[in-house]
């Protein structure tokens, strides 16, 4: 289990305030002109060999995506663009960071920029934050107050400006090209890849979205050491991580933890266990809905990292944990999810806009248990239509619960619709 | 240019190159190889969302979409494997859930892509077993009818509205399954070129409403032809079923027209059946009679044979082929008559040189200029088709134009006015205005001319100081000449090219010809758009509508419409160009150049030609007409004037887009078309 | 290209403060003025007792030089952009799984029985609407109802039940845990916080 001193969030339950004066008495902008006297690329080489990798939900090495952006600022401003439309269902952590620790991602911004050469930053918060915008915006005021940031911010010779971006509620903003479609005024639409934002981003220039939790643990890492961080956790899977444990447990809650913490330690040392005991566990979404689920077997044994996850058919995602027990009717539950993206797709392209209502359509209808074993097939050969043939990644989120569904439940799920069909003649 | 290299690509094991740039799907295209696709259009940006177009690129996990990948080199790409299979029916069954079964009822039958492709790749059944999406049909006008359940979201409406069009009204509101295509709060589609939306549809969701259930497209009779209600000379299809035209498409013609047609050539047609003049007439007591041929003839026989050369003029009209003119003007010849004027209005150019009356850098030319000047002109009402094309470059290439006009246009695309008085000119040529640096940094600089300056005293001094301006900031040369004329009407460039050397009448000198009292006799032919009054004069009307012509006529010869006879028309650039005919004039009407001939025989004084190829065969020999070479620029123009600008304010004319012929006039649609305008 | 003339008709625009708009408008490039659509609407929504009237949009337009489709497509694309009236308070209910696995059904079933009103239906008073809306992200504090623009969360049928009445009755309440827990903290119903030491 994570030490406290190795705990980057101290505050992330906010029992301090979240003003820069106890901040700055929990470290965070100590000696930050230093860091800022590092050579970009050293910056960018040191969150390399942390082993970080975004907290958003892919995975990606931080440290590479920034390595992306190009090693001159030509004629084209660069922009550092943070995602904090955080909407993933089961996930809550951006919005502590925001409330509770605003000044680490706002520090994490400014060294971020700097160390990709930008001059300006963005935060994109979801529009139904409003009150976590608020306090956001006071810190950043703060923050200017105080030339932390702003020109010459902490008297680096970095020039820094900061602005908070509020959405109005649309999911997919939280992929990277639809928040900067959103970021310069359009509907949240996802681009078509290539070319990539590092190439052509926000306003036609170079441009690197990151998660809040991705942003907000650098200044840490600088300060204390890539080593320290990458010493942390797993091989590849370095770190600490803020985990959401929603749904059937005793205390659902947010927090930090080593990576590759065991599921089942994480449930039951933070979150008072599963409701009714372990064994009354049925499944485990485990990083975020679009995450697959793990059966109670899996979950037994399974650590919470990218690459375990992985190997098990599923992923880390954001690190949403939704745990649900032997009372979930787990077919709703996933309609619930199957609605969920149904109401989020952009409706740009074919297969997600017509495929996710679709799947929900279907999915509802072996809900009812008014279904055969075919409408099954068809549902998971409607998966694998959608999935792989989209613009972004909604499409695979989509199907992916779904799949995950009927891998771990089919037998169940054929059970009770020919025992419905039985009750019914 | 930037010097292209080419790409290396392999497709379906098929080893191709491909310009640097190219996308896959272009080069699948290249390898011979068809990719299915919605929404891809090559005139318009690329969306990428019908995801129809996905192929199997190696080392890829997932498909792609052909139309967005820019190939580079050493792809390699298979368009028939089991993935692409997969995807392409995928996608095919995720269109058609929702869209109706209402082919036996659609228009767009039988020329449908999602047709087509659902025979390729549908299902052949349908395992979607909900309702189909309601969704509410927009309004968008007089000419789109829409059938918004059938809508397969390509965006291709959208993106022609804002890219090509300029009409930013057109939208997808709403999201996934909701999203919608609609008009802003629903109103009419306000552009010119509004129909090609219609063409552009995939699908049968936005159809043409004066079109709707009047055909299917295996019955049309399908006839490649040029229109006539500008000077530019869009390519044409006429589709016609049993003597009657039905409907007109674009023909792509990159030089011209590309895919695109104005509104006016595409819809006007209903006007070709309305107040046709289908029999001979002549006004006995005030009122006209129906006669044969000949007694007409006699009439105007009984007439000419009195009057001297000085009382007699001829005026040809707006849309006259070049057969016609011709014909004309060798009648008047053997009649020693020659007062011939070769359009309606006034229009002052000096026509010693051709390219002083050209549209000199050619349409295409207007893809490579790097700087314009308008001066005079409004070219989305004159000419829809050229100011898409204007347009295209401001939004690709960010073109940077000025204009000197009697009012700030809308254009559809920014310009910075410079006010209605052209002496700036003097000043640009001085380097003393900032458009001088505009002039000097540009290497493809255009100058177009409109006729706010044609109809202005100061029309050649304009020009003249027009040409100064260009020869000092390098606008002509071997490779470019950007001085142009801006005409608006078919057939003013072959009038100007037949009529200049035989006669150099004009329209001032017809003026005082009429205030001196000098004219009895008109010969109007196809002319119902002139301002001069000749009420008290004996009329001959040639030509195919009851239109002011006709109205003064003390004798009417039935004429053609174009979609009715076989002739050339010379368009602004100097293009020669052959319209076909799709149809027979009505009743006892007659292609134009055999009623010249016929009465000329009635007048003892016979035309030396029997049938058209012998026309045009003396047409061509005579010296000034004719040549046209796309690559190769006509020599600089040469104008003599005092150019003391003895006026230079410009005047507004108010002009009805839809309403400039007798055939547009007599159209319903038009009609409509204007009420929506106002 | 040409000014379109602002058609209001009737409509009374509401008062906005120039100095605001301008607030808003300097944090984007002055060539990306669009950029300030979403934050334009949201102010102008809540001036304008929660929702957008057409002419609302039309002048949001004017201010971007954005043509009107493109303001209204953006309108229509985000859930918190109303192009309807809506009740003085917003209960915007969060029925995704995780807040569901918690019982927001329960809550939804308070709120009618305490309101009468289904989802996207306002009281006869004009005080509630209820929406139900996709996940929050608040949610190990599920089931979350938000309430304009504050989260109320670890809800229960009594506690809504409560809490609107505390509304109707015009009582002040308390935004976050309704029961008692500091943010996201684990917490027991016993009281005991729960920190690891």
């Amino acid at each position: 289990m994570l030490q406290n001193k190795d705990k980057i969030f101290n505050n992330i339950f906010g029992f301090q305030s979240n003003k820069l004066s106890y901040a700055l008495k929990r470290g965070d902008w100590d000696k930050t002109k230093k860091i800022l006297s590092l050579d970009h690329d050293v910056i960018i080489e040191k969150i390399k060999n942390s082993g970080l990798r975004g907290r958003g939900g892919a995975g990606f090495s931080t440290g590479l995506k920034w390595s992306f952006m190009p090693k001159t600022l030509g004629e084209r401003p660069h922009y550092l663009v943070v995602n904090a439309d955080e909407s993933e269902p089961g996930t809550c952590k951006d919005r502590d960071i925001i409330r509770h620790e605003p000044h680490k991602l706002i520090e994490g911004c400014l060294i971020a920029s700097y160390a990709m050469r930008a001059h300006k930053c963005y935060i994109y918060i979801r529009g139904e934050f409003a009150n976590e915008a608020k306090i956001l915006q006071s810190a950043i005021d703060e923050a200017y107050e105080n030339k932390l940031i702003g020109k010459n911010a902490c008297k680096s010779g970095w020039d820094f400006d900061l602005y908070l971006h509020r959405g109005a509620g649309a999911y997919i903003c939280g992929e990277e090209t639809a928040l900067l479609e959103s970021l310069e005024g359009k509907k949240g639409q996802p681009r078509l890849k290539p070319p990539f934002p590092a190439g052509v981003g926000l306003y036609g220039c170079p441009t690197t979205v990151n998660n809040v939790e991705s942003i907000a643990v650098v200044p840490t890492i600088l300060r204390r050491g890539e080593n320290w961080f990458s010493k942390l956790g797993k091989e590849n899977n370095t770190g600490t991580k803020l985990f959401c444990i929603s749904g059937h447990v005793n205390k659902p809650c947010n927090v930090e933890e080593e990576m590759g913490i065991p599921l089942r330690e994480l449930i039951e040392k933070h979150a008072g266990g599963v409701i009714g005991g372990w064994n009354n566990l049925l499944a485990i979404i485990p990083g975020g809905s679009s995450t697959p689920m793990l059966p109670k077997q899996i979950c037994d044994t399974i650590t919470m990292d990218f690459d375990s996850l992985k190997n098990a058919g599923t992923g880390l995602g954001t690190a949403g944990v939704i745990v649900m027990d032997k009372t979930t009717d787990i077919v709703e539950a996933i309609v619930r999810l199957a609605f969920f993206y149904k109401h989020e797709s952009c409706g740009q392209c074919t297969p997600c806009r017509e495929g996710t209502g679709w799947m929900w359509r279907l999915l509802k209808k072996i809900a009812s248990k008014d279904a055969s074993p075919r409408d099954i097939d068809n549902l998971l050969e409607l998966t694998k239509q959608v999935e792989g043939h989209t613009i972004c990644a909604l499409g695979d989120a989509a199907a992916w619960p779904i799949q995950g569904l009927f891998k771990n439940f089919r037998d169940e799920i054929e059970m009770g619709l020919k025992l419905k069909k039985i009750a019914a003649e | 240019m930037d010097e292209l290299r080419n790409i290396n690509i392999k497709i379906d094991g098929i080893e191709i190159s491909v310009p640097q740039g190219s996308t896959v799907l272009q080069a699948c295209e290249a390898a011979g190889v068809e990719i299915p696709r919605f929404c891809y259009h090559e005139k318009l940006s690329v969306a990428g969302n019908c995801r129809m177009c996905l192929v199997e690129m190696e080392r890829a996990p997932k498909p792609i979409a052909s139309c967005a990948m820019p190939a580079s080199e050493g792809m390699v790409i298979k368009t028939s494997s089991e993935m692409v299979d997969k995807a392409r029916k995928g996608v095919m069954e995720f269109l058609l859930i929702n869209h109706p079964l209402d082919c036996p009822i659609c228009d767009q039958g039988g020329e449908c892509d999602l047709q087509d492709q659902a025979l390729y790749f549908g299902k052949g059944e349908t395992r979607f077993e909900n309702s189909k999406r309601a969704v509410s049909d927009k309004n968008m006008g007089p000419l789109i009818k829409t059938t918004m359940t059938r809508c397969i979201h390509c965006t291709r409406c959208v993106r022609f509205a804002n890219e090509v069009a300029g009409v930013e009204d057109l939208g997808a509101t709403g999201r996934g399954e909701n999203v919608e295509i609609s008009t802003y709060l629903e109103k009419a589609v306000t552009s010119e070129l509004s129909g090609n939306l219609v063409d552009l549809c995939p699908v049968g969701a936005l159809t043409s409403k004066p079109y709707q259930f009047v055909a299917r497209p295996w019955e049309l009779t399908k006839t490649e032809s040029v229109d006539v209600m500008d000077a530019i000379g869009s390519n044409i299809r006429i589709d016609s079923r049993d003597g009657k035209v039905l409907r007109i498409l674009p023909k792509n013609n990159e030089s011209i027209n590309e895919e695109w047609i104005s509104d006016k050539s595409r819809y006007a047609i209903d006007g070709l059946s309305k107040q046709r003049l289908d029999t001979p007439f002549i006004k006995i007591k005030n009122k006209l009679q129906k006669v044969s041929w000949d007694e007409a003839f006699e009439v105007i026989n009984s007439k000419i044979s009195k009057i001297s050369s000085e009382n007699c003029v001829g005026v040809v009209g707006n849309q006259v082929e070049n057969e016609a003119i011709f014909a004309f003007k060798e009648l008047f010849k053997k009649l020693n008559l020659n007062k011939i004027l070769p359009f309606q209005k006034k229009l002052i150019f000096s026509n010693e040189n051709r390219s002083n009356y050209l549209f000199n850098s050619k349409i295409k030319g207007l893809d490579k200029c790097d700087y314009l000047l308008l001066i005079g002109a409004n070219p989305r009402v004159d000419s829809a088709i050229l100011n898409a094309r204007i347009r295209k470059n401001y939004i690709h290439r960010d073109l940077k134009i000025s204009s000197i006009s009697s009012q700030h246009f809308d254009l559809k695309f920014n310009y910075d006015y410079l006010g209605s008085d052209v002496k700036i000119l003097n000043l640009i040529l001085e380097g003393k205005n900032k458009i001088s640096n505009d002039f000097k940094k540009a290497n493809f600089p255009m100058i177009i001319i409109g006729d706010e300056v044609l109809q202005n005293d100061c029309s050649l001094d304009v020009q003249k100081v027009s040409i100064s301006i260009l020869k000092k900031f390098g606008g002509f040369n071997k490779k470019w000449n950007g001085f142009n004329i801006l005409h608006n009407y078919a057939s003013t460039v072959g009038a100007i090219d037949i009529l200049s050397e035989y006669s150099d009448y004009n329209h001032s000198a017809l003026k005082n010809d009429i205030n001196n009292n000098l004219i009895k006799f008109v010969y109007l032919l196809n002319a119902d758009d002139f301002d001069f009054d000749i009420s008290s004069c004996f009329v001959i009307y040639q030509g195919h509508h009851g239109d002011k012509g006709a109205q003064l006529a003390d004798v009417i010869l039935p004429g053609a419409a174009y979609t009715e006879k076989d002739g050339s028309y010379t368009n602004l650039e100097g293009r020669l160009q052959y319209a076909q005919r799709a149809t027979f004039p009505p009743g006892d009407a007659k292609e134009d150049w055999t009623i010249l001939r016929a009465l000329s025989e009635k007048l003892g004084k016979k035309l030396d030609f029997d049938n058209l190829l012998q026309l045009r065969e003396k047409m061509f020999n005579s010296k000034k007409m004719l040549k046209f070479d796309e690559n190769i620029y006509s020599s600089e123009p040469k104008i003599i004037t005092k150019s003391d600008f003895k006026s230079s304010k410009l005047n507004y004319e108010n002009k009805n887009f839809f309403m400039t012929c007798p055939i547009s006039r007599c159209s319903s649609t038009m009609a409509e078309c204007s009420q929506v305008k106002d | 290209m040409k000014k379109k003339q602002l058609k209001t008709d009737n409509y009374k625009l509401c008062n906005i403060d120039q100095v605001k708009v301008d607030e808003i408008l300097d944090k984007y490039p002055s060539n990306r003025k669009a950029s300030a659509v979403i934050p334009l609407l949201h102010y102008v929504q809540k001036k304008s007792n929660g929702w957008l009237p057409v002419p609302e949009i039309e002048r949001v337009a004017e201010m971007l030089d954005m043509p009107y489709m493109k303001v209204y497509e953006v309108a229509s694309f985000y859930t918190m952009f109303n192009l309807k009236p809506i009740g003085k308070k917003l209960l915007q209910l969060c029925h995704t799984t995780p807040c569901w696995l918690r019982g927001s059904d329960q809550i939804e079933k308070s709120i009618f029985d305490t309101l009468k009103i289904k989802d996207g239906e306002t009281t006869p008073d004009n005080m509630f609407t209820l929406m139900k809306v996709e996940c929050l992200g608040a949610c190990v504090n599920a089931p979350i109802l938000q309430i304009n623009d504050d989260y109320y969360e670890d809800l229960d049928y009594k506690s809504t039940k409560q809490l609107l009445n505390k509304i109707k009755t015009k009582k002040n309440i308390k935004p976050g845990s309704v029961i008692g827990r500091k943010s996201s903290e684990p917490y027991d119903k016993n009281g005991n916080i729960n920190v690891t030491k």
